[in-house]
């Protein structure tokens, strides 16, 4: 595999997370509990989106095909995406969206931490302003899992119920391929795998706090960012967030 | 312009201080929480307030509808920003009432059990992405018109809350003219699109200023309190002029044959929206009005358990500070 092929694949795997989970996350858009959670749903995808420009313009640039961020996001089809599966999974409850928000931004902001580190001086600068925006949607999640997990008993059954049922869609996250053996030899990237001891003990400490259990398994769903096996789900969502690009192909918006 | 038929509330004050109150206000003085106030000016306010931040609760909805669907990262960015704007407008209005001696929780019930309004412009759904665009350009422009002289009014929260508001809201408009501006200018899908908002959102917008002054029996109490600032029709007439122009220059055909320009008037003539469908819509007949309001009481009762499991974790927090003190 060729660095910029790398490059390219790596780029789409951080800006198709962002733009796939922060699309999940406008889906609340008026609907939230309270007024305040309105406020902050809409602020964490408006930094989703906003990350997702910078990381596809740059995946566009380097692709050098004579596309734009829109275009990759609006013209690929589900193979051709390459987020972790936990960002497209369905919101359901108040308590499974933030419950994914929390263990996305836990690895979100231990993984740009790194990148500000990155030898490639155009994704340090990326993740230099991404970062800043993670570490706040992360103290904002965990404080809302452990005050959902150690609040009433029907808030916290809802939030053991949503780590239960994300909790396979996590090991993703930390499996490494070519890809990431080509960035991590380059100092680009840090080996997926070596962040899981630090994601575990933010997890560890945080859910310990919310009074929930972890589930005993290390069982992973994959095919996300590799692009082998999206869930049914991204197809639906797609139908939607590209319809207008598709329909009225080469308009200006 | 987010409060319609606000009715004034009578008041029975002693004369000397009401008389004292109005040299205040007619003074150009702010009222503030902890002044005396007559019963009738604090029950026109939260009124009035109440209605204009449930505007902007329910206002959420047409935009959030085309969230997922704007066509580039960019529109979809700004309008994230813009919904999220009306969501924090809607905080410090709530915040303004509270002064007035009303929770927001209080309010929250009136609007979903009915006894309290949002504007009229919100039981209208969104339809095609120009939509959006027009909701920023008509409706948000609508909105700024009876806004900016809000800034001024007598109540010092209320006029606070309107001079932050302002400075977004003219963002808002301008994105939603440049919104628009660019399918009026673009393929002739994009022209249809937009065409077939304006066709849609005129009258309704035109409705947003309330009743004619003739009809409108509850202005001059609010006027003499500097709680409402122009009359209906002085606003809606500035309204007309200052938006035909842009329609023109969009090459937009606003829905009137009877518009035209009136020399000796120095203003726009044009046709007055269908008053039985303003009537209508707010009795509960308006496209979308239970929609609405469902989706509104929706979002309450199932967002319960977390307000309630938040609410818990606080108390045990403080209860287990205490007991370590």
């Amino acid at each position: 595999m060729t660095f910029d092929a790398a490059m390219y694949q790596f780029l789409l795997r951080m800006g198709d997370n962002t733009l796939i989970l922060g699309h999940r996350v406008s889906e609340w858009c008026g609907h939230a509990p309270v007024l305040e959670e309105d406020i902050a749903l809409a602020n964490t995808a408006l930094d989703l989106i906003g990350q997702t420009q910078m990381w596809l313009g740059l995946a566009a640039e380097i692709e050098d095909k004579g596309q734009s961020a829109d275009d990759l996001a609006f013209l690929r089809d589900a193979w051709d995406f390459r987020n972790l599966l936990l960002c497209e999974i369905p919101n359901e409850d108040f308590g499974r969206t933030l419950m994914r928000q929390f263990l996305f931004d836990t690895w979100h902001s231990i993984q740009l931490g790194h990148l500000t580190k990155s030898s490639d001086e155009r994704v340090a600068a990326i993740a230099a302003k991404a970062s800043k925006e993670a570490a706040y949607h992360l103290e904002r999640s965990a404080d809302t899992v452990v005050g959902l997990g150690d609040g009433t008993e029907e808030s916290h059954n809802r939030m053991q119920a949503a780590l239960d049922y994300l909790w396979p869609y996590v090991g993703e996250m930390f499996q490494s391929d070519d890809v990431d053996v080509v960035l991590a030899k380059a100092g680009v990237a840090p080996d997926p795998a070596s962040l899981r001891e630090e994601y575990d003990a933010v997890l560890l400490r945080v859910l310990s706090e919310a009074t929930l259990t972890i589930p005993d398994s290390r069982f992973a769903h994959k095919g996300g960012r590799s692009g082998a096996m999206h869930t049914e789900h991204l197809g639906h969502l797609l139908t939607q967030m590209q319809w207008l690009q598709r329909a009225y192909p080469g308009c200006q918006w | 312009m987010y409060a319609q038929m606000i009715k004034s509330e009578a008041t029975q004050d002693d004369p000397e201080q009401l008389a004292a109150f109005q040299a205040r206000i007619d003074a150009g003085e702010k009222i503030e929480p902890k002044d005396w106030m007559p019963e009738g000016y604090r029950k026109t306010l939260i009124r009035q307030i109440g209605q204009h931040a449930h505007s902007e609760i329910v206002g959420q909805l047409p935009e959030g509808n085309w969230i997922t669907r704007a066509p580039t990262l960019e529109r979809k960015a700004i309008l994230l920003a813009k919904v999220q704007d009306e969501a924090g407008h809607g905080l410090y209005l709530y915040g303004a009432a509270e002064t007035l001696g009303v929770s927001r929780d209080e309010l929250t019930e009136m609007l979903l059990d009915g006894r309290m309004k949002y504007s009229s412009i919100f039981n209208y759904p969104t339809l095609n992405w120009a939509d959006i665009g027009a909701v920023g350009w008509l409706v948000d422009g609508a909105a700024i018109m009876n806004q900016v002289p809000l800034q001024r009014t007598s109540y010092g929260p209320y006029s606070r809350a309107m001079i932050r508001i302002c400075k977004e809201e003219s963002f808002h408009q301008r994105q939603g003219y440049d919104a628009i501006r660019r399918m009026a200018e673009g393929s002739d899908a994009q022209k249809k699109m937009a065409q077939d908002a304006l066709n849609r959102l005129w009258y309704p917008s035109l409705m947003m200023f309330g009743p004619s002054d003739k009809d409108s029996v509850h202005s001059a109490q609010s006027m003499a309190w500097k709680i409402k600032m122009n009359t209906n029709d002085e606003l809606r007439q500035k309204f007309v002029d200052q938006t035909v122009p842009q329609a023109e220059y969009l090459g937009l055909t606003v829905p009137d044959p009877d518009l035209k320009w009136n020399e000796a008037r120095g203003h726009y003539d044009f046709t007055d929206p269908d008053w039985t469908e303003f009537y209508e819509v707010l009795k509960g007949n308006g496209p979308c009005n239970t929609d609405r309001l469902a989706a509104r009481n929706k979002a309450w009762d199932e967002g319960a358990w977390v307000r309630d499991g938040l609410l818990a974790h606080a108390r045990k927090r403080t209860a287990r500070k205490m007991a370590a003190e």
